[in-house]
């Protein structure tokens, strides 16, 4: 009975002695029954078939292949005899927990993780700011900020690669001509984790910044007149209105940039050359993307790949959860 | 939030002063800067851009570097190869998610919001869960290197059938389905003569984002894919791990793989900033 009401909305003629009234007037066409069958069925069935072709590509491409990690991080399973699996219960993860590399690879994308994320949405926060301004040509200063965002991480990061090389890079040509001493970009610890955070930064804050923008302008005007008439400063404004009101906004760009952080790959694939997948040579960039990489098609660990995996999963519901905490408490602080 | 009157639109209309336009000419400038370098080192020589100061204005190898890259490099190919994967993604996409999005927005259906809820949840789970078994079953299915690999498993996209749905919400009238319905059109008459009509400009949207990401995907395609059949990413990759150590022809490398794109934001700039700005709001 449920369903008279549900489908009240658009109700169809036909639909049976259900609504006679709504659809009384159609009813003199007195459809053949055939055809109301076929109609009523139609309105029935057609929402599963709109939604179907989505859910059985996301199934078998997204769904089944994230349980499948699960039951092969379970497994011996090696690159280079795919068909032979054997059962290891929790050994790859144990095994995980006590390597060092792991740990280390975990540590750097934290880090990684925070120098690229926070100067980037603290920047894009101010850019989005300016552009709130009336600007002219407005919509030529956004297209420009957007920009890197079409950039691949793989051209990207060749070129920074190149900015920050040794010999012949911008970057120690321009710090050596205020007179410091070139930085190893490369080698060191954390020049190449700077060197790799800043392909994320220049790629990803303009299109924070558009973010930003967008829910700024969606701040009510009265807001500003009335802080403005209490006195408030620009300033006062900007940090009593527009950071309380794009809150919501802010802490969806604090997810979304941490789940891409904790997935950080091809920015340091690219940026350690020939040596890539290690991170550089004493691991010093190698992040977690990097490293599940790196023990699934370079050691041929398929299984232990797969626990790497999970472990992503595990750490990321545990950041969604400490972002909840945080926002729960912000709102009870106001 | 409070609520305002229809149509008036919000947010400060304050003029910027010229220290605005000073601050966004510099951030301009460092957005650009290394687009604009990319070009000008590859037109360098390798040997040139080891030295020290680098160079900051245009040389003379442009052309030769670009085809070093275009033949050697197989860019030509992988250019070929990602207009093809990329161009059957944004198809598949934009088709199932104005589709499904339609369905979500506007026809009422038993487990729509659990199926709705499962669709969002899963934008926020990291394409590393779901490359291991994707690796199987291209092993098993004899794909490895077969532009099927890449396409198939990013068919679909949740954000797309979100992102349409959003847009379908407010820019479908109810009263247009009914007054289709009450013509006896069937559902799949209603999807083409009302629904892709009303959903053109999300489309278009929904499109250039689609073609962008497809086009930048680096994760699994350089897992399905290697040198002997690659997209554009997986060649760049290549060129960057010392398949041709020549640092002008890696940058010819980098420069062809961004320039459909930059083309792209060109022409379609104001679609693509107004697109992203959409989806955040609503997102």
């Amino acid at each position: 009975m449920s369903d008279t009401a549900e489908y009240a909305e658009t109700a169809p003629p036909g639909k049976g002695d259900a609504a006679p009234a709504a659809t009384g007037g159609k009813a003199s066409r007195t459809p053949s029954p055939w055809r109301s069958r076929l109609y009523r069925w139609d309105i029935k069935a057609s929402p599963y078939v709109f939604v179907a072709p989505f859910f059985l590509f996301f199934g078998a491409f997204g769904l089944f292949p994230l349980l499948y990690t699960g039951w092969a991080s379970l497994h011996r399973l090696e690159l280079t005899n795919l068909d032979d699996s054997t059962w290891l219960g929790l050994d790859n993860y144990t095994n995980l927990l006590q390597s060092e590399y792991f740990w280390n690879a975990l540590g750097n994308t934290f880090t990684i993780g925070v120098i690229s994320t926070v100067p980037q949405l603290a920047v894009a926060l101010g850019i989005a700011h300016l552009l709130n301004y009336k600007l002219r040509g407005s919509m030529l200063w956004r297209v420009a900020m957007l920009a890197p965002y079409a950039t691949s991480v793989a051209s990207a990061s060749l070129v920074f690669t190149l900015l920050f090389a040794w010999d012949g890079g911008m970057v120690n040509w321009l710090i050596g001509s205020v007179g410091f001493d070139p930085v190893n970009w490369r080698e060191s610890s954390w020049g190449s984790q700077f060197a790799v955070s800043s392909i994320v930064i220049w790629r990803w804050t303009g299109y924070n910044a558009l973010i930003y923008l967008a829910a700024m302008q969606a701040v009510p005007h009265d807001l500003y007149e009335s802080a403005a008439l209490d006195g408030a400063s620009r300033w006062q404004q900007f940090r009593h209105v527009t950071i309380p009101m794009l809150r919501p906004t802010i802490l969806f760009t604090v997810v979304v940039s941490t789940i891409g952080a904790t997935q950080l790959f091809g920015e340091p694939l690219l940026f350690g050359g020939t040596a890539g997948s290690k991170g550089g040579a004493d691991h010093q960039f190698q992040t977690l993307g990097l490293y599940l990489y790196d023990q699934g098609w370079i050691n041929g660990h398929l299984g232990r790949a797969s626990a790497v995996a999970w472990l992503m999963l595990v750490i990321l519901l545990l950041i969604a959860a400490v972002n909840m905490l945080i926002a729960r408490r912000l709102r009870k602080d106001r | 939030m409070k609520t305002r009157p229809r149509g008036q639109k919000a947010g400060r209309t304050m003029h910027a002063g010229p220290f605005t336009y000073v601050v966004l000419a510099l951030f301009t400038a460092v957005s650009l800067a290394p687009l604009i370098w990319t070009a000008v080192a590859a037109s360098r020589t390798s040997g040139r851009l080891a030295q020290t100061p680098p160079p900051l204005w245009f040389g003379g190898n442009l052309f030769k570097n670009l085809e070093r890259a275009w033949t050697e490099a197989s860019l030509g190919d992988a250019m070929l190869n990602t207009t093809i994967v990329a161009g059957s993604i944004t198809i598949g996409t934009v088709l199932f998610s104005t589709v499904a999005g339609f369905a979500f927005a506007k026809l009422k259906f038993r487990f729509s919001g659990a199926l709705l809820l499962l669709t969002i949840g899963t934008m926020m789970v990291p394409p590393q869960l779901s490359v291991v078994p994707l690796y199987l079953w291209v092993a098993d299915l004899q794909w490895t290197n077969q532009l099927q690999a890449v396409i198939l498993p990013t068919f679909v996209s949740a954000f797309g059938v979100f992102f349409m749905r959003q847009y379908l919400l407010q820019a479908l009238p109810g009263e247009l389905i009914e007054a289709a319905r009450m013509d006896g059109a069937s559902s799949l008459r209603i999807i083409w003569h009302v629904v892709f009509p009303a959903a053109r400009p999300a489309m278009a949207v929904l499109g250039l984002l689609t073609f962008v990401m497809a086009w930048n995907d680096f994760l699994w395609p350089i897992i399905a894919l290697n040198q002997s059949n690659p997209t554009v990413q997986v060649a760049l990759n290549s060129l960057g791990t010392g398949y041709i150590p020549d640092r002008a022809v890696i940058m010819a490398g980098a420069l062809l793989g961004t320039l459909p794109l930059l083309l792209a934001f060109v022409l379609f700039g104001k679609q693509i900033v107004s697109g992203i700005m959409q989806g955040a709001v609503k997102g």
